[in-house]
């Protein structure tokens, strides 16, 4: 089944519903759907093509998106921020196509071969205006969205995700028309970010209003949750302190807010408590989940959030840390090298299977015959099912054959009040492999050795940095992912320019 | 009637469209209303209408399951007619709806 039936069933049980936009003068569903097939008929005109979208988030997203579905097109948002190289790369291997650019972003992706492009404005116009009922074929193709990864740590991939995968999302997951009309919720994450898809699919199946920030700044989310009687959202960890600090600034509080989820990176412990402290009426849900997985494929309930913050046990108040557990609708392993399931406690790779689950990039699938997708993320599941998340693979630091997760280690300095943020990684060594360097963001006065001391007496001595660097601010992207390899090689520049002043 | 992933069908004696999630293992008659149902569009169906609902007619946005042979539809426009597969009436799947988190 499509995406776009998902909107045909919700226009079709309550059409005047406000789908996007303000209550006063948003776009209903009916008339959401009524612009999709304008749109799909634009782009069966000029098919085969695939439909790109280069803009912020706006009205013209959930029309291009329903509409490629319509067609038979794959959907690519794409990343506007990047350099116009990369962009310029990403729009050509998406050819052939047709592009729904932001103005600003019309000469930056001119003469691409195989690539046409239009504003977003003329595109709205376009598909708001006509009033005839256009004729579709039943569209053929299986590829609903084509997401490319943010490529922190290598070229980008296209991950693929077929209609099967996000509609199975959608319908275990999802009451049909389940939000009641007051109901409104407040999407920040960009177009390219895979939340950003799968809140436009939940949403308009769910019934409930979407209201679209063009793009993320505290003040802006703060403004429109108030005028807007947002009642839930979802943010990325580095969007929920800034949000605090601007409702702490303003002595404001989000009267109508009633559930916030958050994923796409570590939350710091802190930071959750703090939110928790200031809105306690607030349902908290940690959601993890990957491209490759159609989104969540784990959450931290609110009831789990609320035991785990009253309780007294090491063990009890660590699960604010966790991701919670897997959705019913799919199985989740902890698995060793030569995988096998380890048991609880023990750290390994996260392996998933189910029907959401795609696992599969342009020109390489790396899920399982037999269906399990090995998602390259490290984590351990506790007695009671909880699932931790200890960052990718690839980050695990590998010294003197011991695997040592940075953020175990980034957990326990974060702890330190003098410490704001905190990231370890690996830095090559001739004697241990790799040797462990932290770099902090500390109030001033902090001392190498009190850190040192610190990760000594809560972990082991094996844990403890080799150094320590003191940062004005770590290396993130716009959607909080740490930028590690970044990290890496400036924290591996500061290293040798230690080195050469000691000798000096 | 062939029933695959994906395949739409509605029903001959009401309203009713829908939409097959999971696949049969056995073959026997999908039908609405004690009729077989048929392809969208087809030609000859409307002949005879069910005037009052039946008890378990499907409504729109509901999973129905038969759990002998596997068989999910998604009833994607309701109708009047309740669905069965063979002898099987199909019944609703409970859905677990879980907190948002998009």
């Amino acid at each position: 089944m499509h995406v776009h039936l998902l909107l045909e069933m919700a226009a079709e049980a309550a059409p005047d519903r406000i789908a996007f936009g303000p209550l006063d003068g948003g776009l209903t569903l009916a008339e959401l759907l009524r612009a999709s097939r304008q749109a799909a008929a634009g782009f069966v005109a000029q098919a085969p093509c695939n439909i790109t979208y280069t803009g912020l988030n706006g009205p013209a997203l959930p029309v291009a998106l329903f509409g490629a579905s319509m067609a038979g097109s794959s959907f690519s948002p794409l990343n506007y921020r990047l350099a116009d190289a990369d962009l310029r790369k990403l729009v050509a291997r998406s050819a052939p196509s047709v592009g729904i650019c932001d103005d600003e972003v019309m000469p930056r992706v001119a003469d691409v071969e195989g690539a046409r492009s239009g504003t977003v404005a003329d595109f709205l116009q376009h598909c708001r205006g006509m009033t005839d009922e256009p004729t579709l074929p039943e569209p053929q193709n299986d590829v609903a969205v084509v997401l490319f990864t943010s490529g922190t740590t290598s070229e980008p991939k296209a991950a693929i995700l077929r209609h099967a995968n996000l509609t199975s999302y959608v319908l275990s997951t999802i009451e049909f028309l389940g939000a009641d009309e007051s109901e409104a919720t407040l999407v920040s994450v960009p177009p390219y970010h895979i939340a950003g898809i799968s809140a436009v699919l939940t949403s308009i199946y769910s019934g409930r209003r979407v209201v679209q920030l063009a793009s993320f700044t505290p003040e802006a989310w703060v403004d429109a949750a108030l005028a807007e009687n947002i009642t839930h959202a979802m943010v990325v960890p580095t969007m929920l302190g800034r949000i605090l600090d601007v409702l702490e600034r303003r002595g404001v509080r989000l009267p109508a807010l009633r559930a916030l989820s958050y994923g796409g990176g570590r939350m710091p412990t802190a930071v959750i408590e703090r939110a928790m402290d200031l809105l306690p009426q607030v349902d908290f849900v940690n959601a993890y989940g990957l491209t490759e997985t159609s989104s969540t494929i784990a959450i931290l309930d609110p009831e789990s959030h609320r035991a785990a913050r009253a309780a007294t046990s090491d063990e009890g108040r660590r699960r604010l840390s966790s991701v919670g557990r897997p959705l019913p609708t799919l199985e989740l392993e902890v698995r060793d090298e030569d995988e096998q399931p380890v048991p609880a406690g023990t750290v390994g790779e996260i392996w998933v299977r189910g029907d959401q689950v795609s696992g599969e990039y342009a020109g390489k699938k790396t899920i399982r015959d037999d269906g399990w997708f090995p998602t390259n993320d490290a984590g351990w599941l506790d007695a009671e099912g909880y699932l931790f998340v200890e960052g990718r693979l690839d980050d695990v630091i590998v010294r003197g054959g011991e695997n040592i997760s940075p953020s175990e280690i980034e957990d326990v300095l974060r702890l330190h009040p003098a410490i704001e943020d905190a990231a370890v990684v690996g830095v090559a060594d001739e004697e241990w492999g790799e040797k462990i360097v932290a770099a902090v963001v500390a109030k001033p006065g902090t001392s190498e050795a009190e850190l040192k001391a610190l990760v000594k007496e809560r972990l082991r001595s094996s844990r403890v940095p080799a150094s320590v660097i003191f940062v004005s601010g770590l290396p993130y992207n716009e959607t909080g992912k740490l930028l590690r390899r970044v990290l890496r090689t400036e924290l591996a520049e500061a290293l040798q320019l230690n080195a050469e002043r000691s000798v000096a | 009637m062939k029933l695959t992933a994906g395949t739409k069908i509605k029903s001959a004696v009401c309203s009713l469209e829908a939409i097959v999630i999971r696949p049969p293992s056995e073959e026997a008659d999908l039908s609405c209303g004690g009729v077989a149902v048929v392809a969208p569009g087809s030609e000859g169906t409307g002949a005879i209408q069910l005037a009052d609902a039946e008890p378990g007619q499907a409504l729109i946005g509901k999973r129905y399951v038969d759990l002998t042979s596997g068989l999910e539809v998604l009833c994607t426009k309701g109708g009047k007619g309740a669905l069965s597969f063979g002898e099987r009436a199909l019944t609703p799947k409970e859905a677990k709806p879980l907190p948002s988190s998009d």
